[in-house]
């Protein structure tokens, strides 16, 4: 019960202050909607038809989407490097709430601010003639709240190691945007190079990323844009329990590496 | 919360912290009394932050046993840190929630039952002189403010025992008084136990006892007053109009060894306030100024160690406007 509140209270605090941070929230989907715009507009002339109905506009959307989600998710670890920074920290972790309680209420903060700027993507959806039945709409929900709480628990993992902002930043540039750039997120995942292949399959963005792409293209998939692992097609439910058990795997990490954590 | 029969709201044994070769903490061992103010004073690397970390669960001792209301500081983190509150020597607020925000965060995870909520923070910001201010983002906030908001917060879920580490550190003369008002004031209403850590030698004498710690040992503990009578007694400041004749008659008929200190002489006797009236008809050469000087914790710390606690506390007071300077030019 203690717990529970404590989660709620870590998590509504990050809520808070987000809201605040008008700059941060109007900047982390600017740079994602530059790339739609740019890309899109600019390579969906020359590319013609991905596959019938799918110009390279719409093939990036959900990438897109999944991209920003990733993004702030990614980041949601620098409020704990901030919190270090300015002392705040402190005050959290000699509270007498569990240090797994602190963790998770991190964990749920970046995830649930990371859905809020995916639900803000999907907005432009029809500017990209891109349409989304609110069927739809209701699954992508959970499916990127889940790709989001994944990606959070890693971010919350690292900075939970991590004593500076500089370093924080060094460490995001070289994890960040490899993941990103090798999630499929660009291009169709069917036919890559074989090492370009192996480090995109082995990359659990690409699967947070193919499951919203599944969703928002649904039967207009083809099977060049399909992910093969194994040699089994990957499906919706297939590409979450990959997204869900790398989750769970990063938590319980995030949760015992703050555990330990000494100031 | 229930508590544990014991004396001792505060008890340590033997502990230690070892960082590589070094030990910030080197077998330590001392006790609080319920309702105690006790101080811990010492330079700058003496020790003092490592054992409040310890005594507050952020760091764990190498070996050794520390006790807060009972409650093992290793074994049993969450039930000590429900019953102690903090002041760190860094501030620890969030800046960018109001001053209303950051005592709400405070008294959810503390476990303040909703229905006193309110009342408390308002309560707690009264008595800080913050309400007014209650809804204004702490970064708005003065020093002085943002340590009087930390002081309440610390005390928003009646702990029993509140840690004050430097609070006063980088304040002007004029809020480190008001602070010391507030703390004084909390402990006779609320019968709170206050563990503080200083290098200043006047704060240190708000204390019922003192402890001075000294590379990682405590090398003293007593009352402010046991630990200034070390020293020997007053210190009495002679102006005459000749000092050679003076210091003659002071060696010749009294047994007192003097010291010349510029245009003055400086002397110890066990009782200064009867040593002056019988002094001054009796002494033959003429006297222009005598003054009387209880020793003070500084006398006493340079007695036991050698170095004088002032010149450690002019650094690190340099070392903070450094700091703040450098914050400010950072900014601007």
């Amino acid at each position: 019960m203690n717990n529970l509140r404590g989660i709620y209270t870590i998590w509504y605090r990050d809520l808070l202050r987000f809201r605040r941070d008008k700059v941060r929230m109007v900047g982390s989907i600017t740079f994602p909607l530059l790339f739609l715009v740019v890309f899109g507009s600019g390579l969906s002339g020359t590319m013609g038809m991905l596959a019938p109905g799918v110009n390279f506009s719409k093939f990036i959307f959900p990438g897109i989407v999944g991209m920003t989600v990733l993004m702030t998710s990614f980041t949601a670890g620098v409020s704990v490097v901030w919190d270090r920074e300015f002392g705040f920290l402190k005050e959290v972790l000699v509270a007498p709430i569990s240090r797994v309680a602190v963790a998770a209420g991190k964990t749920l903060g970046g995830a649930t601010i990371a859905l809020i700027q995916g639900i803000v993507m999907l907005l432009f959806a029809p500017i990209f003639g891109v349409s989304l039945p609110p069927g739809i709409v209701l699954k992508l929900l959970p499916v990127m709240f889940l790709v989001a709480s994944a990606l959070s628990a890693m971010g919350i993992l690292l900075a939970s190691r991590i004593k500076s902002m500089e370093a924080h930043q060094v460490v995001m540039q070289f994890l960040m945007f490899p993941m990103i750039f090798l999630s499929g997120v660009f291009f169709p995942v069917g036919n890559l190079p074989s090492w370009m292949s192996v480090l995109v399959k082995i990359n659990p963005a690409t699967y947070g990323v193919d499951s919203i792409r599944q969703l928002v293209l649904g039967p207009q998939l083809t099977t060049s844009f399909s992910l093969n692992v194994l040699g089994h097609t990957m499906s919706i439910v297939d590409d979450l329990m990959v997204v869900a058990a790398f989750g769970v795997v990063m938590a319980v990490l995030a949760m015992w590496s703050f555990n330990i954590q000494e100031y | 919360m229930e508590k544990k029969p014991n004396r001792h709201i505060i008890l340590v044994e033997h502990l230690q912290k070892k960082y590589a070769d070094l030990a910030a903490v080197d077998d330590v061992s001392f006790s609080v009394d319920e309702g105690e103010v006790f101080g811990l004073l010492g330079p700058n690397g003496a020790g003092k932050t490592t054992t409040i970390n310890i005594l507050c669960t952020l760091s764990r001792p190498t070996s050794g046993k520390a006790l807060i209301n009972g409650f093992d500081v290793v074994h049993e983190q969450s039930r000590v840190r429900q019953c102690i509150g903090l002041v760190f020597q860094d501030p620890s607020l969030d800046e960018r929630l109001t001053a209303l925000e950051n005592l709400e965060f405070h008294s959810r995870v503390y476990n303040v039952p909703a229905s006193v909520r309110k009342e408390r923070i308002e309560q707690i910001l009264r008595m800080v002189e913050l309400w007014e201010r209650r809804h204004d983002l702490v970064k708005t906030f003065s020093g002085g403010m943002k340590r009087r908001l930390e002081l309440g917060r610390g005390l928003i879920h009646y702990p029993k025992v509140l840690f004050l580490d430097e609070p006063t550190l980088g304040l002007d003369p004029q809020s480190r008084n008001r602070l010391w008002e507030f703390i004084l004031d909390l402990r006779r209403k609320e019968g709170v136990t206050i563990f503080l850590t200083t290098h200043y030698m006047d704060e240190a004498g708000y204390a019922n006892r003192i402890a001075i710690m000294d590379y990682g040992k405590i090398i003293a503990l007593d009352s402010p007053e046991r630990l200034k009578s070390l020293v020997g007694g007053d210190v009495i400041s002679l102006r005459t109009t000749d000092d050679e004749t003076a210091q003659a008659e002071l060696l010749s008929r009294y047994q007192i060894e003097s010291k010349r200190d510029g245009e003055q002489l400086v002397f110890e006797v066990p009782n200064g306030e009867e040593f002056i009236p019988a002094f001054i008809k009796g002494f033959s050469t003429d006297i222009l100024n005598i003054s009387l000087r209880r020793p003070t914790l500084d006398d006493a710390f340079l007695k036991l160690t050698g170095r004088q606690l002032r010149d450690e506390a002019v650094k690190s007071e340099m070392k903070e406007m450094a700091r703040r300077y450098g914050h400010y030019r950072m900014r601007h």
